[in-house]
């Protein structure tokens, strides 16, 4: 079965222009990106509430804060490089600090950036923001839950980060899915392990049950889309029901999506767990499929890994 | 650009007077909360305190019982270390009782070492790690002119301060956006933590760079209460552009012992010299 792929930046932009015309508050800013990350399409129905800042993230930050300080519900977008590890001190001095309402959706987050290389591919976005406190996280898996994720942030008051990639992802979702902050969508039951997965990660995940189940494995499959707060409960339910974990991001194996199950199940209930994801190198030009699968992120590689899960059981 | 002239207002002297009044008030309060708490920035708290006195006794317009007050001209102390200046001036114009000064940098206190609006009412905006406040200020003058508010917006920083690179990203933004709204005010005290500016980091000319960015410069002694309403009094005329006040201060101002005295950007006074200091600003005891 062939998959359908619909961009998750399209999503991000159509809902900017859907909520804006619901909510004279909402302004968008951006640093000379914007036709990368779809707030042009906001840019173009609202000129007045759009604030193109030129090539200067910090300064975007600062002024997403100001504007926010006065009841605007501020939306700040650029590349994950530029709208985390440049402006780390910014996010956290001026709107996490402050609990200000302003929500940074980063594009081209991750290896699958390709051709642009290492300098463009931030593969430790999650750590740097999840250890920021009054920080929310979304890592929207598809063009649907993008959008539910956009209009959920804007309906939450607080600092929210929400994590795109470039690349188109499997459709997974429709437009009747009900997303909801902080919790976790079991999407396939199984009983042998649970495979933990985010973003383009996702659509991996559901292709290694395939190949699990014919091999007599039986996975449950579970998108984790909010980072944090995480889905604690969902977490060691699966534990408890399954006995092993493998978790699957296209983000640094440090600090990301594996660390924060890691973190619940070592507290509440250890279980073996095995850690698919990026490798603490930095990535190198390339087409987005071969950078995955040349960075640790095969189909194959989570089978081995959820194989490697179960052996570990006691 | 340049000098700023004679009183373009007719100087009232006796609300002149009771402005410098004030300001000396609320500099012995300064030296109190800071003695008190065992540390701070003495220095570069009272090289500002002229400025917060004159923006919070006669140019802005805010309701003390009611702090977010839509229509409020705000204020972003950008140079957040000059915290007990604010503090000190904040508890004088109402927004809460003198002796809450004393919990300066204490447990569980709502005046942190730096400012903190979620836990002071009054506090426009959290500030402390230098070189943000500007640009918040900017997102506020945005703010204002989208809502239609006469509100104006003012920001304090340093010229150490200056030397982040995001200031000059700021300081090409306003005049980008025509925001004539927006006021900043430069503490030119000429001293930062490892020495004198012009040694560390030579910021000057400070006027011809922001006037180069489009600014609207004004240089004025910002010890001068006069020089300091005049000031605030041409920026409000000044239409399509921002205005920045370089105010040429003196570090430690009103204590003999800590004027230019680099030893106290970040060190409370021990017992003798809060004795000494208290004296010299002529408190009763």
């Amino acid at each position: 079965m062939k998959q359908v792929l619909m961009s998750n930046r399209q999503a991000y932009g159509e809902a900017l222009v859907e909520l804006g015309k619901m909510d004279t508050r909402l302004v968008v800013l951006d640093a000379d990106l914007s036709s990368s990350t779809k707030t042009s399409m906001f840019a173009k129905v609202f000129p007045e509430r759009f604030f193109n800042v030129g090539i200067a993230e910090a300064n975007m930050m600062g002024i997403a804060a100001g504007l926010a300080t006065t009841g605007r519900v501020v939306f700040v977008s650029s590349f994950a490089m530029f709208a985390t590890g440049r402006v780390y001190d910014q996010i956290r001095q001026s709107i996490a600090y402050p609990n200000l309402n302003v929500k940074i959706v980063a594009t081209h987050a991750g290896i699958t950036v390709g051709g642009d290389g290492a300098s463009h591919q931030i593969n430790e976005d999650l750590s740097l923001m999840r250890v920021i406190p009054q920080m929310t996280i979304l890592s929207p898996a598809d063009y649907y839950e993008t959008k539910r994720a956009v209009y959920q942030a804007h309906n939450y008051q607080g600092p929210v980060y929400i994590r795109l990639g470039r690349a188109e992802t499997p459709v997974i979702f429709d437009e009747n899915y009900d997303f909801r902050f902080g919790v976790a969508q079991v999407l396939e039951d199984g009983d042998d392990v649970a495979i933990m997965a985010i973003g383009p990660m996702v659509g991996r995940a559901l292709e290694a049950a395939k190949i699990l189940r014919k091999q007599k494995i039986n996975p449950m499959v579970i998108n984790m889309s909010t980072i944090k707060p995480i889905d604690k409960s969902t977490i060691l339910k699966a534990a408890k029901k399954c006995g092993a974990i493998v978790s699957a991001e296209e983000h640094s194996i440090i600090g990301g999506l594996g660390t924060a199950i890691s973190e619940v199940l070592t507290a509440n209930y250890p279980v073996p767990q095995q850690f698919v994801g990026i490798p603490d190198v930095f990535g190198e030009s390339g087409e987005s499929e071969e950078l995955m699968d040349g960075y640790g992120l095969k189909i194959e590689t989570i089978v081995e890994n959820a194989k490697k899960a179960v052996s570990r059981k006691r | 650009m340049g000098k700023m002239p004679n009183a373009c207002i007719d100087a009232d002297n006796k609300k002149i007077v009771n402005l410098e009044r004030t300001a000396n008030e609320i500099r012995k309060n300064i030296i109190r909360m800071i003695y008190e708490a065992g540390s701070g920035h003495p220095g570069g708290s009272l090289s500002c305190t002229d400025i917060l006195t004159a923006l919070y006794f006669h140019e802005m317009r805010y309701d003390p019982r009611n702090p977010k007050w839509e229509d409020r001209d705000r204020l972003v102390l950008s140079k957040g270390h000059a915290a007990p200046a604010l503090y000190a001036t904040m508890s004088k114009a109402g927004f809460f009782p003198d002796k809450e000064l004393q919990t300066l940098r204490k447990l569980g206190t709502r005046l942190q070492g730096h400012p903190s609006m979620t836990k002071l009412p009054g506090v426009d905006m959290s500030t402390g790690s230098l070189g943000q406040g500007l640009s918040v200020a900017i997102g506020m003058g945005l703010a204002g002119r989208l809502d239609r508010r006469s509100y104006r917006v003012f920001a304090i920083l340093g010229d150490g301060e200056i030397e982040e690179g995001q200031v000059w990203e700021a300081a090409m933004a306003a005049p980008h956006y025509h925001l004539d709204n927006l006021v900043a005010i430069i503490d030119k005290n000429h001293l930062q933590i490892d020495g004198p500016c012009e040694k560390i980091m030579n910021t000057s000319p400070i006027g011809f760079k922001f006037k180069s960015f489009g600014w609207y410069v004004v240089e004025i002694n910002g010890h001068n209460m006069i020089e300091i309403i005049n000031a605030l009094a041409k920026a409000k005329e000044i239409e399509g552009k921002p205005t920045v006040i370089v105010a040429n201060t003196i570090k430690g101002k009103g204590v003999s012992f800590m004027e230019g005295n680099l030893e106290f950007h970040g060190k409370a006074p021990n017992k003798e010299q809060f004795k000494q200091a208290m004296k010299e600003l002529g408190a009763k005891r």
